[in-house]
């Protein structure tokens, strides 16, 4: 079974077809890089795939349940449960140092449990920046952190949205090895980008164009580390 | 962690939170002051009603009707008398208990150097004893309970258990000042022809016209208007319900009660059938209701106490929208922070949970703070208004916590709304 099926899927704002009839499936443990111009509807498919928002039309499958129909409470606990989120923008809370934004994430899940927190942290190499505030840290390891707070209740599906957007070359390699470690747990990846070399290192590459899918083709040059 | 997030927003909103507490202990201080002023106020004005005086007068049937057919005072010429062994009727009653104190009184106008003066025989301190059917009654009673408030200047009480306590009297304030009477005087009064002299043993201020007055013991007036072993009303203080539709229907004419409805009425302490005894038990007597001036007093109460909770509902009105403004645009402002916890997997409801308690620790804070305001406030109104000191209700300050929940929470509801609708999508991907 997949985990994740788009089944002839649109988002319609007014008289724009943010996305025109995309049909697209996951399977369990895929890395799969979408891009695509400015506008083409990459973060409306994220939001939907995310269960952030809802589609006009069409289907959404996940874990081989429809759940386009749900209700908004219903898929806040799916979002919460299965999908871990990385932004272009390093959103954390200002006011909460490194290892307690992660402890948010628990805290909404289930228990904070610190230590476990710490570890996350420190499996994107910033155990020694624990206690900073956001504000004290780089962009690089804002973008670090917000990852370990991704991955910290285990899901079954990373959604990033242009998760290099903002950093330079050095880190876009950190974030990028980072991510290896849940690929090779089994866990998916789905990773918006209009950065071919990002692209480049996903094993499926989707292409959106005014809404609509132009190409989904196997990465050749993926090659597993 | 939750408290962790709660006071990262107080260190981060500090601002903000100063301006909704501070709106709330303005609203709290206004309601706490005024719900105070009220509860007190309304209760001295009922003590002062009780204790001023009588609420019921007997008097001989025939002079009960004249005054009421020409509205006058009964003046000598229609004085007529009652027995004073049928005093002790009273303490026969069904609601016998229920009535605190009485006194018979007779009035005369007497000559006192020159001047026409109003001069009451009266019990100060009496020990009624009264036997009938082989029952002894007992009541100790007098106008030292009924004229609690009269403020004894110069001496002291008359007392009737004194030794020459016959022919003692007190003065009214106006009269003594005029006839620069003091305690331990002798005055010589006089009357259609009799005349008694009387030692004053004290000097009272009422506050009312009786300052102008002597009050001397019942035997004194009796021998000047040759009427021993008789007197003219008695003074009644009783304890009743309040009037409700039965009374009123009552008052009409108890006749027209039905059995049921007739019980009910004689076994209520309504002020009617407490008269209604005691016509029963004075045959000759009728007992009337003093009403008019606790009526005329309880309007002016009821209107302050209304205007009072009219400036109580509008500042907590203004407390409400000032809250609702503040906490909307508060919760504008950390929209993203809001959003961002939605995104992390928090519900809609943990995360009003968490504004909630925010808002709502700031408002106890501020009630805390506004109650004291209002303390002080209440104290000033207090003073300026009714040169008494406001004494705090417990009743009060639980009225204000409630208010001021409901305020906040109210004030809360569109700050609410606008986070019910905050889209993780919509505020933290891409520049939408
Ligand atoms: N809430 C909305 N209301 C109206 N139009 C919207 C809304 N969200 C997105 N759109 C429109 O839908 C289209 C697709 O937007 P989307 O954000 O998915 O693009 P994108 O591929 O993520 O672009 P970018 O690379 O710039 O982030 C755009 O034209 C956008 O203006
Ligand atoms: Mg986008």
């Amino acid at each position: 079974m997949s985990l994740l099926e788009l089944k002839d899927v649109s988002k319609i704002y007014g008289d724009l077809h943010a996305l025109d009839h995309v049909s697209l499936t996951v399977e369990q443990g895929e890395w799969i890089a979408i891009m695509g111009p400015s506008g083409s509807g990459k973060s409306t498919m994220m939001n939907i795939i995310g269960c952030m928002d809802k589609p006009t039309t069409g289907q959404v499958i996940f874990d081989g349940r429809d759940i386009s129909k749900d209700s908004n409470r219903k898929l806040t606990e799916y979002h919460r449960d299965k999908i871990g989120l990385v932004f272009q923008q390093f959103h954390l809370i200002n006011y909460l140092n490194a290892v307690e934004n992660v402890m948010v994430a628990q805290y909404y899940h289930s228990m904070p449990d610190e230590k476990e927190a710490l570890e996350a942290l420190e499996r994107v190499g910033l155990k020694d920046r624990a206690k900073h505030l956001p504000s004290q840290l780089s962009g690089g390891e804002q973008q670090r952190v917000c990852i370990a707070r991704a991955l910290i209740n285990s899901p079954e599906l990373i959604l990033a949205d242009e998760p290099t957007g903002n950093l330079d070359e050095a880190n876009e390699n950190t974030v990028l090895d980072i991510f290896r470690q849940p690929h090779k747990e089994g866990t998916s990846l789905i990773v918006v980008t209009h950065d071919p070399e990002v692209g480049e290192v996903a094993q499926r590459i989707v292409r959106l164009e005014h809404g609509k899918i132009l190409y989904d083709k196997k990465n050749e040059q993926f090659a597993e580390q | 962690m939750f408290f962790r997030m709660v006071r990262g927003t107080f260190k981060r909103q500090w601002k903000k939170m100063l301006m909704i507490a501070l709106t709330v202990a303005l609203g709290a201080s206004i309601a706490t002051a005024m719900l105070n002023v009220m509860l007190d106020v309304g209760d001295k004005i009922n003590e002062e009603l009780k204790t001023y005086g009588s609420n019921i007068t007997v008097v001989p049937q025939s002079e009960a009707v004249i005054s009421s057919l020409y509205d006058v005072e009964g003046g000598d010429a229609q004085a007529e008398y009652l027995p004073e062994e049928k005093i002790g009727e009273l303490l026969t009653i069904f609601w016998a208990n229920n009535i605190t104190d009485f006194s018979p009184e007779t009035d005369v106008t007497v000559t006192l150097n020159g001047e026409e003066v109003r001069l009451v025989g009266t019990w100060f301190n009496h020990h009624l004893e009264f036997v009938k059917k082989g029952t002894t009654y007992q009541r100790d009673t007098g106008i030292i309970n009924l004229r609690s408030w009269w403020d004894v200047e110069q001496g002291e009480w008359l007392n009737e258990q004194a030794s020459q306590a016959e022919n003692a009297a007190m003065v009214g304030a106006a009269l003594a000042k005029r006839q620069n009477i003091s305690a331990g005087d002798t005055l010589t009064v006089s009357a259609g022809g009799k005349s008694e002299t009387l030692n004053v043993v004290g000097v009272y201020e009422s506050g009312d016209d009786e300052d102008n007055g002597i009050y001397t013991t019942l035997p004194a007036a009796q021998r000047l208007t040759g009427s021993e072993g008789l007197f003219k009303k008695i003074e009644v203080s009783a304890i009743t319900s309040p009037e409700d539709e039965l009374a009123v229907k009552a008052a009409r004419n108890p006749s027209l009660l039905s059995g049921d409805e007739y019980d009910l009425w004689y076994c209520t302490a309504y002020v009617s059938s407490i008269c209604f005894q005691i016509q029963e038990a004075i045959p000759e007597a009728s007992a009337t209701a003093v009403r008019q001036i606790a009526d005329s007093e309880g309007k002016i109460l009821e209107k302050t106490e209304l205007l009072m909770s009219l400036i109580t509902l509008l500042s907590l009105l203004g407390a409400t929208l000032g809250i609702s403004n503040l906490v909307t645009s508060g919760v504008m402002e950390r929209s993203q922070e809001l959003a961002l916890l939605k995104a992390v997997g928090a519900k809609n409801g943990q995360v009003t949970v968490l504004v909630l308690t925010e808002i709502m620790l700031t408002s106890i804070f501020g009630a805390a703070v506004g109650y004291f305001m209002g303390y002080a406030f209440a104290q000033i109104i207090g003073q300026t208004v009714f040169a008494a000191s406001i004494e705090m209700s417990g009743m009060a300050a639980f009225l204000v916590a409630v208010l001021i929940i409901a305020v906040t929470l109210v004030g809360s509801i569109p700050a609410i709304r606008t986070l019910l609708r905050l889209r993780p999508s919509e505020v933290l991907h891409g520049g939408h």
